[in-house]
């Protein structure tokens, strides 16, 4: 037995950092804040790589199974016997690849943030935001009971709206950071109704023994049902909403693209690679219990996620900020990998959806940052969010360029590299268990293709339009990550991973299933061809395009009034006839109680201030009268 | 001594000075007056002390007692009285009553 005790230090040493930058940071040169954070974040990076190589290769019996270890657990608060709150850091393959994913992205965004911010204000702000984000995000990974994962899950929300809202005077990254947060926020409430209900019919919040095949969670899964689902499946469907929300599933997809108002890095780090596939993770750590126990729960992911891959798809098709594209692809690959925990089985190669989406997570969170730094190095070069500000930029920034090429291809599918392998992964797996899903995806696939090349020639190829200064290449710190973030985009395809990430711990071996594969090549291929055809030379396909379908169009620009949908529920129907008739009550009943007795009393003691003269003579009348006054009534009334 | 004069005269007299007592400080003005006035008050309540104790309890002691603590106390008020409208003299110049109103609120 190995002691994984020393992984307790991969979240703190985040927090260390963050409580040190976040304290002292303004008296010290704005630059030696960021390398301190690129520094706490280098040495988490360390410890986790070697507990990975510890975990997967080095304490591990070739072909036995990967079992959970519990590497550290203290109480935290013990309400009586039988509920007990602990804190802890747990070791399986998906928290293990997730401190590599995150550590590693966290890293190349803090390097990348030294060159990025420079010059900004509150320079050591952002590296402490950023340094709170990682212990937190850390901290929901190691997880070992479902209500530590709830406190961390609501520090990266804190830690998100900190850095959505980084440019606090621009009132649009306020209300950006407000609607992130309060539609998370939203989505939180079901994720706690769901674990209420979940421990309450387990009696545990303990990872290990509620994802046990043969422990309480599954066991519940008969008993009493309402409206046709049993309580387990509701009490998951709650806890799906919380990860709905901060994957930006549809319908509660509404924050992510405004969240583009943060920081580049910050998107490239939370709003791409980490945060928002917390909704991921939370499914697969309680995966075992929904598979085994609740398969109509899994039905709702592999829909939700579905729809929401073609729905936001369609969408980045349209939009003209790159950010914006960027957020709605990732909303579309989030959609991709809870589809793949949707259409996957427990265990062997049934689970093959499992570790797809896992895989596909892994090798999403190394392109789509290097998507998010390469526009950052596009915006730092001309200033602009905006594509049609952008073109011909291929001379200027070669290496951005480059990498950025690499990462469309990436996310396109092109064999080779590693979105392709574990793309096709999660094809295979849905072609097995549900046809109609395999076939929007492959749609999806097509058209992501497409809108990804639609904004690589937007950028780097088309018009040469006349800058005010000639834009330059980023310097160094900001494209070293580039490239290192562009090695892992090509070759995370190539781990074995079926060998490592599995939904039972065990091995078992997959291969790329090419008659999947093929039209899924030719499908990509075809959306790349579209693309360069349509955007390659500026020339009036687009529009033509665009006014042929003008009703359709027109709903995706406006991402299908979704905006304005919410706007209409909450201020025409819930503010007017809820939230107004409530203030009316707040304000006229309850203050109008206690503003009543203030008048009152207030009143009173106005009319008989004037007795308080200060005229001596008057008192004296005023006693005597009464001593007269007492007099009379003991005399006569007595 | 007082033989053949009757209470009833003794009443009428300690009446009629506590009534000109109170009088005289509701109405007087002048501060030391209406100290003044306190005094005749206080002396028509020794009056009393002492009469009644003479006539009806001839054999006890404890309202000429009672009267000398009275006039004891008299004597430091009247002191700490006359310390004070001083002080007012000093602060306002004047010891007219109506001057010394701060007192309110």
């Amino acid at each position: 037995m190995i002691n994984y005790s020393y992984t307790i230090l991969i979240p703190l040493i985040p927090f260390i950092v963050f409580l040190f930058t976040g304290l002292t940071g303004h008296r010290m040169k704005p630059v030696v804040s960021g390398i301190i954070g690129s520094a706490g974040l280098g040495i988490a990076a360390i410890l986790s790589y070697y507990t990975a190589w510890q975990y997967f290769w080095h304490s591990h019996v070739a072909g036995s199974a990967y079992v959970p270890v519990k590497a550290f657990e203290v109480t935290w608060l013990r309400l009586n016997e039988n509920l007990v709150i602990n804190l802890g850091s747990l070791l399986d393959p998906i928290s293990v690849m997730m401190l590599i994913v995150i550590t590693t992205v966290s890293l190349m965004v803090h390097i990348y943030s030294i060159g990025y911010m420079k010059g900004e204000r509150g320079y050591h702000r952002f590296f402490s935001f950023l340094s709170l984000f990682s212990f937190s995000m850390l901290g929901l990974v190691l997880a070992t009971n479902i209500f530590q994962m709830y406190i961390f899950w609501e520090l990266v929300g804190v830690s998100s709206f900190l850095l959505i809202g980084f440019y606090y005077e621009k009132p649009s990254a306020v209300a950006a950071s407000k609607k992130a947060f309060i539609v998370t926020r939203f989505a939180d409430l079901g994720f706690l109704i769901g674990i209420l209900m979940l421990s309450f019919t387990t009696k545990t919040f303990d990872f290990i023994s509620l994802t046990s095949p043969g422990g309480p969670a599954i066991a519940s899964a008969g008993g009493a049902t309402f409206l046709g689902f049993s309580v387990l499946v509701w009490s998951l469907i709650f806890i799906f909403m919380g990860g709905a929300g901060k994957s930006a599933m549809f319908p509660l997809h509404i924050w992510l693209p405004d969240a583009m108002e943060g920081p580049t890095p910050v998107s490239a780090l939370i709003h791409a690679a980490t945060m928002v596939v917390a909704g991921v993770y939370l499914v697969a750590r309680l995966f075992p219990v929904f598979a085994l126990g609740a398969p109509d729960a899994l039905h709702v992911v592999a829909w939700v996620g579905g729809f929401s891959s073609l729905f936001a798809a369609v969408i980045a098709c349209t939009q003209t900020d790159i950010k914006r594209v960027l957020a709605y692809s990732t909303m579309s690959q989030i959609g991709y990998m809870m589809l793949a925990l949707g259409v996957s089985g427990y265990g062997g190669h049934e689970g093959l959806g499992f570790m797809a989406s896992n895989w596909h997570l892994f090798t999403h969170a190394f392109f789509k940052s290097l998507l998010f730094l390469g526009a950052g190095a596009v915006i730092h070069a001309v200033h602009s969010n905006d594509m049609r500000d952008m073109g011909g930029l291929r001379k200027y920034l070669p290496v951005t360029h480059i990498t950025f090429l690499i990462a469309c291809f990436a996310i396109a599918g092109v064999p080779g590299f590693s979105g392709f392998f574990s793309k096709d992964e999660i094809l295979s797996a849905a072609f097995e268990h549900n046809r109609v899903l395999f076939f929007i995806e492959y749609a999806v696939a097509g058209i992501t293709a497409f809108y990804m090349f639609r904004l690589y020639y937007n950028i780097f190829w088309a018009k040469e339009t006349h800058y005010h200064h000639t834009p330059h290449e980023a310097p160094y710190i900001m494209t070293i990550p580039l490239m290192i973030l562009a090695f892992g985009s090509v070759f995370a395809g190539y781990l074995p991973f079926s060998h490592l990430v599995t939904s039972d711990g065990l091995p078992f071996a997959a291969h790329i299933n090419w008659s999947v594969a093929i039209p899924s090549i030719i499908i990509a291929l075809a959306g790349i061809g579209v693309a360069t055809f349509m955007y390659m030379k500026t020339n009036g396909l687009p529009d033509k395009i665009a006014n042929a379908i003008p009703h359709f169009y027109k709903w995706a620009y406006h991402k299908f009034y979704f905006d304005e949908i919410y706007l209409f529920v909450t201020k025409k129907i819930i503010f007017r006839y809820i939230s107004t008739p409530i203030a009316w009550f707040d304000r006229h009943i309850v203050d109008g109680t206690m503003n009543g007795i203030a008048g009152l009393t207030q009143l009173t003691s106005n009319s008989i201030k004037d007795f308080q003269s200060g005229r001596l003579q008057q008192y004296g009348f005023v006693f005597v009268s009464g001593a007269v006054a007492l007099a009379l009534i003991f005399i006569f009334l007595w | 001594m007082i033989q053949g004069i009757p209470l009833y005269y003794f009443l009428v007299v300690s009446t009629l000075m506590f009534f000109i007592g109170i009088f005289g400080f509701l109405t007087r003005k002048n501060l030391i007056t209406m100290l003044m006035s306190i005094e005749l008050i206080l002396n028509s309540v020794n009056i009393n002390f002492v009469v009644f104790n003479k006539y009806l309890y001839p054999q006890n002691l404890q309202g000429h007692f009672f009267s000398i603590i009275v006039i004891a106390v008299a004597a430091a008020e009247a002191a700490v009285g006359i310390a004070i409208i001083i002080n007012i003299y000093r602060n306002f110049r004047s010891i007219d009553v109506e001057n010394v109103d701060q007192m309110k609120n």
